[in-house]
C-alpha cells in the first residue's frame, strides 16, 4: 500500500507517462514538486491507518478500530487456543492409545473442514447465549475491576469473537504441532528416558525443546488463519467501529468491515478505503504465512520418515 | 510408568522425586484435560447441528425457493442448485490448472527457480484470506462486467482451489518411484507421454484426494461470494446473473431476526456439512484404497 502512489506519481526512472506527472510537467513543476506530491499521496494513503473515526457518511475513514479489532481478537484466540492445542498434540503423540488416535485425528480433520459460516451460526445461537448467561457474569464479577471485562454484557463482542476464533484455529495448530512433534527422532526420546526422566520431563526436554521452532510456526500459521477469518467473526463481533477497553464490548475487524460494507459502498472513496483495508490485510497475512512456512519447513526438513 | 523401572538419577533427593512424579501426573492430566476440553465444543457443534438441522429438514427445503418474510415454509432449492453451478465452474477452472501446476513442479521444473516460485506462491495463496480473494475478483471481473455474476463467484472459488490441488499433486507425483519413470522412458516413450499416462496415472488416487479436499474447502466458502456471486432469491441458472449459494443463504438467514429463517439456516448448514463430510469420507476411502497412501 505504501509503494503505489509514490511510484505512479514520482517514479523518476519510470518512462511511462503518468497523468499526474504530465499534469505537473505541464504546470512547469520541478522534480522536487513531483516528489513532494508523491510523498503527500503516500501520507494520505497511510493516514487511513491512524484515524480512529469511521464515518463514511461524512467521508471520514479511519481504520484504526478495525486493525485493533483484528489484532486483539486474533491474540485472544491464540491465548486460548495455543495451550490447549499443544496439550492435545502432546496427548495424541505421546499418550494416546492407537485406536483413539485414529478417531481423534479423523475428527480433527472434519473440524477443519467445517465452513466458517456454520461455526458462526453455532456461535450466534449457542455460544453467545452461553457466554452471556454463564461465562461473562463470572468474568465481570471476578475480573471486572481491571476494566478489561467491564459491563455492559451483550454477549456479542470481542471476547465472543476470540472464543469462536480459538475453536476454529485449534484443529490447524494442533495437527501441525502433532506433525512437528512426531518429526522429533525417537532416539531423542529414548535418550532422555534412559537418563531417568519421567514422561513429562521426556516430553519437555526431549520433544518440546526440539520441536519449539516448528510449534511457533504452527502458531503463526494459526494466527494467519485467525487474522483473515471473516464470516464467523462478522456474525459475533458486534460490528461497532469503536476502540473499547472492555473485551465484552462490541468491536469490528478488518475482514468483517469489508464483508459488511463492500456492497454498500456508495462512492469511490468509500470503496477505495475498503479495498485499502483489504490490501493491508493481504500484506499482513502474506508476511505471517511466509514466516510460518519457513519455520515449519526448517524443522520438518531433516525429519526422518514418520512411523519408523 | 517408566519411572518405577529406572534407577533414580544421581543425587536425586526423595522430595525431589515426589515432586517430579507429581509433575508428571499433573502434565498428563493437563494433556488429557485439554483434549477433552477441545473435543467438547466440537462434539457440541456436531450434535446441535444434527439436532436442529434434522428437525428443520423437509421435502420443501429441497424443492422450493425462499418465501417472503412472514410466510411459513419455503426452501433453499435455488441455493443448492446455485452452489452446484458455482462449484462446477470452480472445478472446471481450478482442477486442470491445479493439476497442471503440480505436474510442472514435480516433473518438469525440478530445481528450477520458476518451480520454486510456483510452489512458494501456492503456499502463500493458500493463506490469503478468502475475503481478499473476493475483492480481487470483484476488481477483475465484476467491475468490468458492471454486475455481479455466477461466473465471478465460480472463478473466485476456482482460484482458491488451485493451491491445494497443486501442492497435493506435486507431493503425490514425487511419491511415484523413479523406476516406473525409467521403465517408461526405457521403452522409448516420450517424456510427456510417460508423465501423463504413467506417472500421473499411478498417482491418480492421491491427485483425486487433493481435488476432493479442495472441493470440500471451497464448498463452504462464503466470504468470496459476498460480492461476486452476490446471492439471489429466485431461480437462476445463468452464469451471467447473480446466483444463490448455500453458504451465502445460511449467512443471510442466520443474521436475520426471523425464527422461520433461523430454522432454514440450520437445515442449510446440515445439508452443507453432509456434503462436505461425504466428500472428506470419500477422500479417506479413495486414499486408503489407492496404491499410494499418505495424503495429508
Amino acid at each position: 500500500m505504501t509503494q503505489r502512489p509514490e511510484s505512479s506519481a514520482s517514479g523518476g526512472a519510470d518512462p511511462s507517462p503518468s497523468p499526474v506527472r504530465t499534469y505537473l510537467l505541464n504546470c512547469g513543476s520541478s522534480a522536487l514538486a513531483d516528489r513532494a506530491f508523491g510523498a503527500l499521496m503516500l501520507v494520505c494513503a497511510l493516514s487511513i491507518f491512524f484515524g480512529s473515526a469511521w464515518d463514511p457518511v461524512n467521508g471520514n475513514f479511519g481504520a484504526l478500530p478495525f486493525i485493533y479489532g483484528t489484532v486483539v481478537s486474533s491474540i485472544l484466540a491464540l491465548i486460548i487456543a495455543v495451550p490447549l492445542a499443544v496439550g492435545v498434540a502432546i496427548f495424541l503423540t505421546e499418550m494416546c492409545p492407537d485406536w483413539l488416535r485414529g478417531f481423534l485425528a479423523f475428527f480433527t480433520e472434519l473440524l477443519a473442514a467445517i465452513p466458517s459460516v456454520v461455526y458462526g451460526l453455532w456461535a450466534v445461537f449457542v455460544l453467545i447465549p452461553l457466554l452471556r448467561q454463564y461465562v461473562n457474569p463470572v468474568l465481570i464479577k471476578t475480573l471486572g475491576w481491571t476494566g478489561i471485562f467491564a459491563p455492559p454484557n451483550y454477549g456479542i463482542g470481542m471476547f465472543a469473537a476470540g472464543v469462536i476464533l480459538s475453536i476454529m484455529i485449534l484443529p490447524i495448530i494442533s495437527s501441525l504441532t502433532r506433525e512437528v512433534m512426531s518429526a522429533v527422532p525417537h532416539a531423542q526420546r529414548e535418550a532422555v528416558l534412559a537418563l531417568g526422566a519421567t514422561r513429562w520431563e521426556m516430553i519437555r526436554m526431549g520433544v518440546l525443546r526440539n520441536a519449539r521452532i516448528g510449534i511457533v510456526g504452527a502458531v503463526i500459521l494459526g494466527l494467519g488463519r485467525a487474522l483473515g477469518e471473516t464470516m464467523a467473526v462478522t456474525m459475533v463481533i458486534g460490528n461497532r467501529p469503536e476502540i473499547a477497553r472492555s473485551l465484552l464490548a462490541p468491536a469490528y475487524s478488518m475482514a468483517s468491515v469489508i464483508a459488511n460494507e463492500f456492497t454498500e459502498a456508495s462512492d469511490e472513496l468509500y470503496l477505495s478505503a475498503l479495498v485499502e483495508i483489504g490490501l493491508a490485510l493481504f500484506i499482513v497475512t502474506i508476511i505471517v504465512n511466509a514466516l510460518a512456512r519457513v519455520l515449519v519447513w526448517a524443522v520438518t526438513r531433516g525429519a526422518p520418515v514418520r512411523g519408523t | 510408568m517408566a519411572t518405577t523401572l529406572m534407577p533414580p538419577p544421581l543425587r536425586a533427593r526423595n522430595s525431589n522425586r515426589v515432586l517430579r512424579v507429581l509433575m508428571n501426573h499433573l502434565a498428563t492430566a493437563a494433556a488429557v484435560g485439554s483434549t477433552i476440553l477441545v473435543m467438547a465444543p466440537l462434539i457440541a457443534i456436531f450434535g446441535y447441528l444434527l439436532y436442529k438441522g434434522a428437525s428443520s429438514l423437509n421435502l420443501a427445503f429441497f424443492t422450493q425457493i425462499p418465501k417472503p418474510v412472514g410466510e411459513p415454509g419455503g426452501g433453499m432449492a435455488n441455493s443448492i442448485l446455485g452452489s452446484g453451478i458455482l462449484l462446477a465452474i470452480a472445478s472446471l477452472m481450478g482442477v486442470p490448472i491445479g493439476i497442471a501446476g503440480g505436474i510442472y513442479i514435480a516433473e518438469f521444473g525440478r530445481n528450477k527457480r520458476l518451480a520454486n516460485m510456483v510452489r512458494f506462491t501456492a503456499d502463500v495463496l493458500n493463506g490469503v484470506p478468502s475475503i481478499v480473494m473476493g475483492i480481487a475478483i470483484y476488481t477483475l471481473i465484476v467491475v468490468p462486467q458492471k454486475h455481479f455474476s455466477a461466473l465471478a463467484g465460480g472463478v473466485a472459488l476456482g482460484i482458491m482451489m488451485i493451491p491445494t490441488i497443486t501442492r497435493t499433486t506435486e507431493e503425490m507425483l514425487l511419491m511415484v518411484p523413479l523406476n516406473v519413470r525409467e521403465a517408461a522412458l526405457g521403452l522409448g516413450v516420450p517424456n510427456w507421454r510417460s508423465v501423463l499416462s504413467i506417472t500421473l496415472r499411478t498417482a491418480s488416487p492421491g491427485v483425486i484426494t487433493g481435488c476432493m479436499l479442495a472441493f470440500a474447502r471451497v464448498a463452504g466458502e462464503t466470504a468470496p461470494l459476498l460480492f461476486t456471486a452476490f446471492g439471489n432469491q429466485f431461480w437462476s441458472t445463468s452464469a451471467n446473473e447473480p446466483i444463490a449459494a448455500l453458504p451465502l443463504q445460511i449467512f443471510v438467514y442466520a443474521i436475520s431476526p426471523y425464527d422461520e429463517w433461523h430454522r432454514l439456516a440450520w437445515a442449510g448448514a446440515l445439508v452443507l456439512i453432509v456434503l462436505i463430510v461425504v466428500s472428506v469420507a470419500l477422500v479417506r476411502y479413495v486414499a486408503g484404497r489407492g496404491v499410494l497412501k499418505g495424503a495429508s
